[in-house]
């Protein structure tokens, strides 16, 4: 999280641009701010806990502090996503917490439930469910193939960019930019490009996870 | 970008304790969450109205918490609603036992937040009633849409529901009445240069000099066709007639005629929009029976107005003509 932090506060101001031209600007900035209060949020929950979150008890920390400091439409959205994702993966999770593939993608797909029973979207509308329902089928395909938490992600992240580009010729049904009409084809989502962020900012944590973990297993051979 | 500020990222609240400085006597700010509730309290057993949405269209909606109008405003950040603590916090603080009404503009932000306010409350045993102001006729309805936004009717639908909660009303009458106004009036817009939001630095959409953007919203998002800058005259018959048609306005009605400036506009042009207005009206034989010009729901400094009509009916008449004492509004208002 405090790397997805630092990647909201570098692209706010490409989000603003982003929202300024088929929504009303305030995505980027209502993306740094959740994300900046999570990182602190998460500062001091370490500060005053010795012991290193479950992934269930993160992303639920997670889905409270979006909800309780982010408005706009974002807000609600991302924290019910987070916010489902936390109760499956809390049924997912293996005994000491640790996430196998099939959990990621049952996370993911619980997300994707939670933004659509909230934002009453479907593909196509140009909106974040276009990237979160390609990122949620393509980890479950790759959890079928065996993959690891680390694949499943990459998987989602990549099938996420994809969708957010699919959504650049849309004309916006749902959301601020569906006011806009036809005059909204030709940009990509705003919210489907924050959740392509969140997803390669996960991805790319867990790789430097498995890598730490694979040189602390290499130290204990030794 | 040049402003009267100390950060972009302290606008909002800087500005929300200089006017619970200047207003003491009337509203009291809770800063952490923010909302402003009256000076006075709770009133036992009336009915609560909490609005809010976005800063930036000051002075919507802290300018009307008040005897007769509002019991809370909650703002969001600039242009984007406030999240659902502050929203549940102040309907905890407004609820006289009677229950509460939540009068939402219709745009997306804003209502999943209510909405998921209103969950919270419920479960809290607060009863609440939501009613949705979507009185934009720049936007067609169509199914599965987004719908139509709430722009300058929303200040109608305060002041006749705070009336009827003043009044001594039950939750749902309270209610129904609200949703009864935001069925009766229609509103357009006009632009004629974008706002800068503080944070993002610069206008939210570029016009020629010579252009302006018909059918805007508040929050600076464009309008639904830009053509060329013509006459006082002109523009205002772009804006009404598609209002008076929407509300299938007839010969012999009466209405309250509403010009609103979207806080860049001098009100000298402001009553020049009215007078045009009023005379297209009288034309049509619709009677305008009560008047407001002012900056009231407006879009930072956003240069352009908008024109609102409300289809008067006896009980509107007398809820519209009830005392009121907010910052923004006083009566007598006829």
């Amino acid at each position: 999280m405090e790397r997805a932090h630092a990647v909201f506060a570098a692209e706010r101001v490409a989000l603003i641009e982003l929202d300024r031209a088929i929504g009303d600007g305030d995505h980027g900035e209502n993306m740094d701010r959740g994300m900046t209060a999570v990182a602190k949020r998460l500062a001091a929950d370490a500060e005053t806990s010795q012991e290193t979150p479950t992934p269930a008890a993160l992303l639920k920390t997670v889905a409270t502090t979006v909800m309780a400091n982010v408005g706009g439409a974002a807000g609600p959205l991302f924290g019910t996503a987070f916010l489902r994702a936390a109760k499956a993966t809390d049924s997912v999770s293996a005994p000491d917490g640790e996430l196998d593939g099939h959990a990621v993608a049952t996370a993911l797909e619980a997300a994707l439930g939670g933004l659509q029973s909230r934002g009453k979207a479907e593909v196509g509308e140009k909106t974040m469910v276009d990237a979160w329902a390609p990122a949620a089928q393509a980890a479950r395909e790759a959890a079928e193939a065996g993959g690891d938490a680390t694949a499943v992600l990459a998987a989602a992240a990549h099938a996420a960019e994809e969708g957010a580009d699919a959504t650049v010729p849309m004309i916006a049904t749902k959301g601020r930019a569906s006011y806009l009409g036809p005059r909204s084809a030709g940009y990509r989502d705003p919210g489907a490009v924050s959740t392509v962020l969140l997803l390669r900012t996960a991805t790319e944590a867990a790789l430097e996870l498995s890598a730490a973990a694979e040189a602390a297993a290499g130290e204990d051979a030794e | 970008m040049k402003k009267l500020i100390n950060d972009p990222r302290r606008v909002v609240a800087d500005s929300a304790r200089g006017f619970g400085l200047a207003h003491s006597g009337l509203v009291r700010v809770n800063e952490d969450p923010l909302y402003i509730v009256r000076a006075a309290g709770v009133t036992p057993g009336k009915v609560g109205l909490v609005s809010g949405g976005g800063s930036g269209h000051e002075p919507l909606h802290a300018g009307f918490v008040g005897p007769g109008m509002l019991d809370a405003a909650v703002p969001g950040a600039m242009f984007s609603s406030p999240p659902p603590m502050p929203i549940l916090e102040a309907t905890r603080a407004v609820d006289g036992g009677a229950g509460v009404v939540h009068l939402i503009k219709n745009y997306t932000g804003d209502v999943l937040n209510f909405e998921a306010a209103a969950e919270l409350a419920e479960a809290e045993g607060i009863d609440t009633r939501s009613v949705l102001i979507a009185d934009d006729v720049a936007l067609e309805h169509a199914a599965g849409m987004t719908g139509r936004r709430g722009v300058a009717g929303a200040l109608l639908v305060e002041k006749i529901a705070g009336a009827a909660a003043e009044a001594g009303e039950g939750l749902d009458t309270v209610a129904r009445i609200a949703r009864y106004v935001a069925g009766q009036v229609r509103s357009m817009g006009v632009a004629l240069r974008a706002p800068t939001v503080p944070h993002a630095g610069r206008p939210s959409f570029d016009l020629g000099e010579d252009e302006v953007e018909i059918g805007i919203g508040i929050h600076g998002e464009p309008g639904r066709e830009r053509v060329r800058l013509g006459t006082a005259a002109e523009i205002t018959q772009r804006l009404i007639v598609p209002v008076i048609s929407d509300l299938n306005l007839r010969n012999g009605e009466e209405a309250l005629l509403l010009v609103n400036g979207m806080g860049g506009t001098p009100l000298s042009e402001l009553y020049v929009l009215y007078a045009e207005a009023r005379d297209l009206l009288d034309r049509r034989g619709i009677r305008v029976i009560r008047s407001l010009v002012g900056n009231f729901v407006t879009s930072l400094e956003m240069q352009g107005a908008s024109i609102s009509v409300l289809r008067m009916s006896e009980t509107l008449t007398r809820l519209w003509d009830a005392p009121v004492d907010t910052v923004s509004l006083r009566s007598p208002l006829r």
